[in-house]
C-alpha cells in the first residue's frame, strides 16, 4: 500500500486561493472537502492505471479496498499528479472512468443468437469457444488460397476478418496479430483508419 | 506525432487543422494554452505562442485560438498548398535545412509531368497512375543526380515551386472559402517560422485523415514544416491526436492489413522469399552519405519477427517460414471487410472492442453486408450496435441467418498491460480489480480460441496446417499468456545468451536473435519493464534536467526511448541546436547529448563520410517528393467525392483520379449523391463528453449529453424556417438521420468560387443501443450518424470520407 500523504499535500495545494478563503458558512470549505476526502480513501490501496478513452494518455491513480468477504471494491479513481502528461487532470470522460468501471450494464456471461432467431440465449464459454473453433476453421479451409492464379505462393485466408484493438492493451494487440496472421488472415484492421 | 503531448509547449506558432483539441483532447490541450501563455514563445519578439485553427466549425479551441478561420471541409490540401506558395515566392523557407535535410536538390527523371490534375502515368480504365516516371535521375546503383544549387528545372525543389504556383491566394480563396485578406495574415505568421530560432507544430487529428484525399492532407503539412526546417525540432513536428486509448500501440503491432509488427510491409504475391521481399519493399538508398538505416536493417527485424512467431520451425534452409506469412490479393482494410462480405467472399469477422455498425461509413450498407456472414463475433464488455446489428434498423431478424457471439471481454482495468499514447510513450497499467462476472480478457480468448482450432487441424487435417501447428505460444499457459510475457516476447532476445536486447541494434539476420516488434526492443530490457517507469513532476528538477519536457525516466517511448523523432534534423550541419534555447540533440565534440540522438551517438558531423539526418529513408533526408501516395508525389487538391462545386484548379477532374469506388467495381448501384438533391455540405465530429459510442452505456455522461443532435448555421435555419430544438431529419443519398436541431453561430456561410455553400456539423455519437437509446427506442433507430457518410476511402489508405459529404435537410412536421 501506498502512503497518500504526498497527494494530500497535492489536493492541498491544487486548492489553491480556496484554501485561505473562508465560506460565508463561516469555515474553510477547501479544508472540508480535504477532510472529506482523506476519509474516502483513508486506508485504500492506490494501484496505477491510465484512461480507457482518447490517446492523451492520462495516468490515473485507482483507490481500492478489500470488502470483508474478500473482493476488490474501487472507492475512487483520480488523476495521477506524478504524471508529465496530465499532471492531474482529467476531463469528464477520464474523471468518469470509475462509472464504467463498475457500469452494472455490463454484458457478465456469453451470448449466442442462432440464425433466424429473435432473442439471445445464455451458453457456456466451452460451447462459444467450440463452436466459433469450428466455424474458424471451416471458413480457413474454405476460403483458404496456397498458390493463386500466378503460380505464386500465397497463403492467405480470404474469408475471415478480425478488427480491434484501440481500447485493449499492446500486448493483447501483439497476440491478436500473431494469432491472426499464423492462420492466415489478410484481412485485418484496427482503428486507424476509422 | 513525430512530438508529443508536452513538447507542444515549446512552440512559437500552433497550427490546428482538422482537430478541435480543446474539446476532443482537453487535457492535452494545457501544453498549448502552455504556450500561449508562455512570453518567450511566440512569433517576431514573442509575447505567447500564436494558435491559429482552421475548421469548418468555430469550436472551443477557436475560442482559445489568436485566429479562427472558417474553412470548407475538406479542402485543407488547398490552404496548405497555399502557404507552401506563400513560403516559396516571398523566399522563406529555411535555406540551410532544404538544401542539406530535404531531398530538393534530387533530379527528377525526364517524363514526370502534370497537366490538368493529372500526373504523368495515369490510366483512365485501371483509375490508376504507372510510376515509372516519378523517381529520380539515378544511375545503375540508384544514387540520384543532385543540384545543389536547387536550380536545376527537374530538380524536386523547382518542380515543386512549379506545382504549388499555382496555389495562389485567390485560388486559395476560391476553393477554401477562406477570405484572402485573413489567409494573407496567417501566412505571414507561418512564413516567420522558416527561421532558425522560430518553430512551428503542426496538430491534427482524424478531421484531416478522413477525406479521399488524406494522405496527401498529411503531407502537405509536411512538406510545409520541411520547408520551414521545423521537422525533428522540439516544439515543432507532425503531430497526430489519437482518437482511442490505444490506437497508436496496435497500429505499431500491426492489426493492419498492409503491415506486420513495426511497419514492416505485409508481403506481396510473387515475393518467393526473403530476398524478393526485401528488394521490393526496404527503401533503397539514392545518396553515397545516405545510412537508409530501415533499408539496411529490413532482413533483420522481419528475421528476428518470424522467429518470435514459428521458433524452431523458422530456419535458414526454408527462409525462416516466409511462406508461413500471407500473401494478400490486394486490399484489405475497413471498406475491403464490407465490400467482400457482400460479395459474399466473407465468412466471419470477429469484432474486438470495435462496432462495424457504428462506425460505418454508409451504416446502411454495413449492416447489410453484417446480415451476408456466416457469424459474427463480437468480444465486448458492453453490448454494441454490431452485437445487436440482428435487430438493428431496417432489419428482420428471423432473416438474418448469421450465427453472433457475444463474448463478454474485460475492461481494461481489470488487467494489466501498456496502453501507448499519441506521443509514442507507452505506459503501464496495473491489474486493479479482478474481471466482473464471467468476462475474460481478450488475449486469453484469442488464446483459446486459437488452441481450439489447433487442435481441429490435429485431429482433422486441413488447408496447410504448417504455420499454424508451429505458432510459437511459448508461455507458461498457453492458453492464459500474462502481458508480462508477451511484452518480454515484443521487446526480444538474443537466442544464444537467452538474454533480452536493449536496442535493436543487436538484431540480426541469421536467426540467432528474436523480435516481436523491433521498436519495441530496449522496452524490456534485462534491467526490467521500462515502461513502468514514474519519474515524472514530482519532481522536475531531477527528472527533467533540461527543462525541455522529455522526462525520460517516465514510461518509456519508441524508438529507444526517443521523444522527438528524426531529432538529428533539430541540428544544424556542425551539430548546434538550431535554436539554443530548444536544443533536441547537440554534439558536444565527443558525442551527441540532449534526447536520445536519432543518429549514431558518436559519429561526428564534421566528418565528411557523417550520415545524412533522415536516417529512416533511403535519400537520407526528409522527402518533398515522394512515389509512395498512389495518387501523386506531391500533392494536389481534389475535391470530395461528392461536392457542391467543381474543382476550381481543372473541373476536368475535379475529385481524386485514384480514390477506389467500390460500389462501381462491384456493379452495386450508385451510392453518391448529387448538389441538385443534397445541397448541402455536413462533416461530422465528436464530442467532449463521449468516446465513440461506448460512452452510450457510462450514466455520467449520457446525463452531460443525453440526445442526438445536428449543429445547422442560424442562417440556414432561418431560410429553412428551423428553430432550436425542432426536430430535422437529415439525408444523404445512402440514409437519414432523425434528430434536434442545435441552432448556432457557430456554423456559416462561406463563399466559394461564387456561390454560397453551407456546412451542417453532425456529432457521431448516438445510436440504437445504450442509456439514451433505451429511453428512446423508436427514434433511437434514426440516430447512426454514419447512415449518412459515404463509402468511399483516401486513394492509398482508404480510410473513408467521414468528414466531407452532402446532404439534404428537412425540418420534421
Amino acid at each position: 500500500m501506498t502512503t497518500v500523504t504526498r497527494r494530500g499535500l497535492f489536493k492541498l495545494a491544487g486548492a489553491g486561493a480556496g484554501t485561505a478563503a473562508i465560506s460565508a458558512l463561516g469555515f474553510d470549505l477547501a479544508e472540508a472537502t480535504q477532510v472529506k476526502q482523506q476519509l474516502h480513501i483513508a486506508g485504500a490501496t492506490e494501484a496505477h492505471s491510465l484512461c480507457p478513452y482518447c490517446a492523451v494518455g492520462c495516468s490515473l491513480i485507482a483507490f481500492t479496498r478489500k470488502r470483508a468477504d474478500g473482493s476488490t471494491e474501487i472507492l475512487q479513481i483520480e488523476g495521477d499528479p506524478d504524471s508529465p502528461v496530465n499532471e492531474g487532470r482529467l476531463c469528464p470522460k477520464g474523471a468518469s472512468a470509475m462509472s464504467i468501471a463498475t457500469s452494472s450494464r455490463r454484458v457478465d456471461q456469453p451470448l449466442y443468437r442462432a440464425a433466424g432467431e429473435t432473442a439471445w440465449k445464455q451458453v457456456s464459454w466451452d460451447f462459444m469457444l467450440d463452436r466459433v473453433a469450428r466455424l474458424m476453421k471451416d471458413a480457413r479451409d474454405r476460403t483458404f488460397v496456397t498458390q493463386d492464379a500466378n503460380g505464386n505462393t500465397v497463403n492467405r485466408c480470404e474469408g475471415i476478418g478480425f478488427a480491434g484493438g484501440a481500447a485493449f492493451s499492446s500486448e493483447e494487440g501483439y497476440l491478436a496479430t500473431k494469432i491472426m496472421r499464423g492462420l492466415g488472415v489478410v484481412h485485418l484492421e484496427q482503428q486507424a483508419r476509422v | 506525432m513525430t512530438n508529443h503531448w508536452r513538447d507542444i509547449k515549446n512552440a512559437d506558432l500552433i497550427l490546428i487543422n482538422g482537430a478541435n483539441p480543446a474539446e476532443a483532447h482537453p487535457v492535452g490541450f494545457q501544453w498549448f494554452v502552455r504556450a500561449k501563455l508562455d512570453p518567450k514563445r511566440g512569433p517576431g519578439k514573442g509575447g505567447g505562442a500564436k494558435i491559429i485553427h482552421v475548421d469548418p466549425r468555430f469550436t472551443r479551441t477557436s475560442a482559445l485560438a489568436d485566429t479562427y478561420l472558417r474553412i470548407r471541409t475538406g479542402t485543407d490540401v488547398a490552404y496548405f498548398g497555399g502557404l507552401i506558395n506563400y513560403v516559396l515566392q516571398n523566399n522563406l523557407q529555411h535555406a540551410e535545412y532544404v538544401q542539406h535535410y530535404t531531398n530538393a536538390s534530387w533530379l527528377v527523371k525526364d517524363g514526370f509531368g502534370f497537366a490538368d490534375g493529372l500526373f504523368s502515368g495515369y490510366d483512365p480504365a485501371k483509375r490508376t497512375y504507372n510510376i515509372a516516371t516519378w523517381g529520380y535521375d539515378a544511375d545503375a546503383q540508384g544514387i540520384a543526380k543532385r543540384d545543389m544549387s536547387l536550380q536545376h528545372p527537374r530538380s524536386v525543389f523547382q518542380l515543386m515551386k512549379a506545382h504549388y504556383a499555382r496555389y495562389t491566394p485567390e485560388m486559395v480563396s476560391s476553393i477554401t472559402g477562406i477570405p484572402k485578406d485573413d489567409f494573407l495574415k496567417v501566412a505571414a505568421l507561418v512564413g516567420e517560422m522558416g527561421k532558425p530560432d522560430k518553430v512551428m507544430t503542426i496538430v491534427y487529428a482524424v478531421g484531416l485523415t478522413h477525406h479521399t484525399t488524406g494522405v496527401q492532407l498529411i503531407r502537405s503539412g509536411a512538406l510545409l514544416q520541411l520547408l520551414l526546417g521545423n521537422m525533428g525540432r522540439p516544439g515543432g513536428g507532425m503531430n497526430a491526436e489519437r482518437g482511442h486509448a490505444n490506437i497508436q500501440g496496435n497500429t505499431d503491432h500491426a492489426i493492419s492489413w498492409e503491415i506486420l509488427p513495426g511497419y514492416l510491409a505485409i508481403p506481396t504475391p510473387g515475393e518467393k522469399n526473403l530476398a524478393d521481399y526485401v528488394k521490393e519493399k526496404a527503401p533503397k538508398k539514392s545518396d553515397p552519405n545516405s545510412w537508409n538505416f530501415f533499408g539496411t536493417n529490413y532482413k533483420k527485424f522481419m528475421v528476428s519477427l518470424l522467429k518470435a512467431w514459428y521458433g524452431d520451425a523458422a530456419t535458414k534452409d526454408n527462409e525462416f517460414a516466409f511462406d508461413y506469412i500471407p500473401k494478400p490479393a490486394g486490399n484489405a482494410s475497413w471498406l475491403s471487410f464490407y465490400d467482400d462480405a457482400l460479395r459474399g467472399k466473407m465468412d466471419g469477422i470477429i469484432l474486438n472492442g470495435m462496432t462495424a455498425t457504428s462506425i460505418g461509413p454508409d451504416s446502411t450498407q454495413v449492416l447489410q453486408a453484417l446480415a451476408k456472414l456466416k457469424w459474427l463475433v463480437v468480444m465486448d464488455p458492453l453490448p454494441t450496435t454490431s452485437s445487436e446489428f440482428w435487430h438493428g434498423p431496417g432489419m428482420n431478424p428471423a432473416d438474418v441467418k448469421t450465427e453472433v457471439f457475444m463474448m463478454p471481454a474485460t475492461h481494461w482495468i481489470e488487467k494489466d498491460g501498456s496502453f501507448v499514447n499519441s506521443g509514442r510513450w507507452s505506459q503501464w497499467k496495473d491489474q486493479v480489480i479482478p474481471p466482473q462476472g464471467q468476462a475474460r480478457h481478450d488475449h486469453w480468448i484469442m488464446a483459446d480460441l486459437f488452441s481450439r482450432v489447433k487442435a481441429l487441424y490435429q485431429k482433422e487435417g486441413g488447408q496447410f496446417p504448417d504455420p499454424v501447428m508451429h505458432l510459437t505460444m511459448n508461455y507458461k499457459d498457453p492458453l492464459k499468456p500474462t502481458a508480462d510475457e508477451i511484452a518480454q516476447e515484443i521487446n526480444g532476445q538474443d537466442l544464444t545468451t537467452g538474454k533480452r536486447l536493449a536496442s535493436f541494434a543487436a538484431l540480426k539476420d541469421d536467426g540467432s536473435t528474436v523480435a516481436g516488434d523491433w521498436i519495441y526492443t530496449g522496452s524490456y530490457p534485462e534491467s526490467g519493464n521500462l515502461m513502468k517507469r514514474r519519474d515524472g513532476v514530482q519532481d522536475p528538477a531531477k527528472n527533467d534536467p533540461t527543462g525541455m519536457g522529455f522526462y525520460a525516466n517516465w514510461a518509456w517511448s519508441w524508438p529507444l526511448n526517443r521523444r522527438v523523432l528524426y531529432n538529428r534534423a533539430s541540428a544544424d550541419l556542425d551539430g548546434n541546436p538550431w535554436d539554443p534555447e530548444r536544443a533536441g540533440i547537440k554534439w558536444n565534440g565527443q558525442r551527441w547529448v540532449g534526447d536520445v540522438p536519432d543518429y549514431p551517438p558518436t559519429m561526428n558531423p564534421k566528418d565528411p563520410k557523417a550520415w545524412l539526418p533522415f536516417i529512416m529513408t533511403g535519400e537520407g533526408t526528409g522527402r518533398l517528393f515522394s512515389n509512395t501516395p498512389l495518387d501523386g508525389p506531391f500533392p494536389e487538391h481534389y475535391e470530395p467525392v461528392e461536392s457542391p462545386v467543381d474543382n476550381p484548379l481543372h473541373p476536368q477532374t475535379s475529385a481524386n483520379p485514384v480514390a477506389f469506388l467500390y460500389d462501381q467495381a462491384a456493379g452495386r448501384p450508385n451510392r453518391f449523391g448529387t448538389v441538385a438533391d443534397y445541397p448541402y455540405v455536413a462533416t461530422s465530429y465528436r464530442l467532449t463528453e463521449h468516446e465513440h459510442y461506448v460512452t452510450q452505456h457510462v450514466e455520467h455522461l449520457v446525463q452531460l449529453q443525453p440526445e442526438a443532435f445536428v449543429e445547422i448555421p442560424d442562417g440556414l435555419a432561418k431560410e429553412k424556417g428551423i428553430k432550436n430544438g425542432d426536430m430535422v431529419r437529415v439525408s444523404s443519398k445512402r440514409g437519414k438521420v432523425e434528430a434536434r436541431a442545435m441552432v448556432t453561430k457557430r456554423l456559416g456561410p462561406l463563399d466559394v468560387a461564387g456561390k454560397r455553400v453551407w456546412q451542417i456539423g453532425i456529432p457521431i455519437h448516438w445510436g440504437f443501443v445504450g442509456i439514451s437509446a433505451d429511453m428512446h427506442p423508436d427514434k433511437s433507430q434514426h440516430w447512426l450518424a454514419n447512415m449518412l457518410t459515404p463509402f468511399v476511402g483516401d486513394a492509398t489508405a482508404r480510410t473513408p470520407e467521414f468528414k466531407a459529404f452532402l446532404v439534404n435537410l428537412e425540418r420534421m412536421g
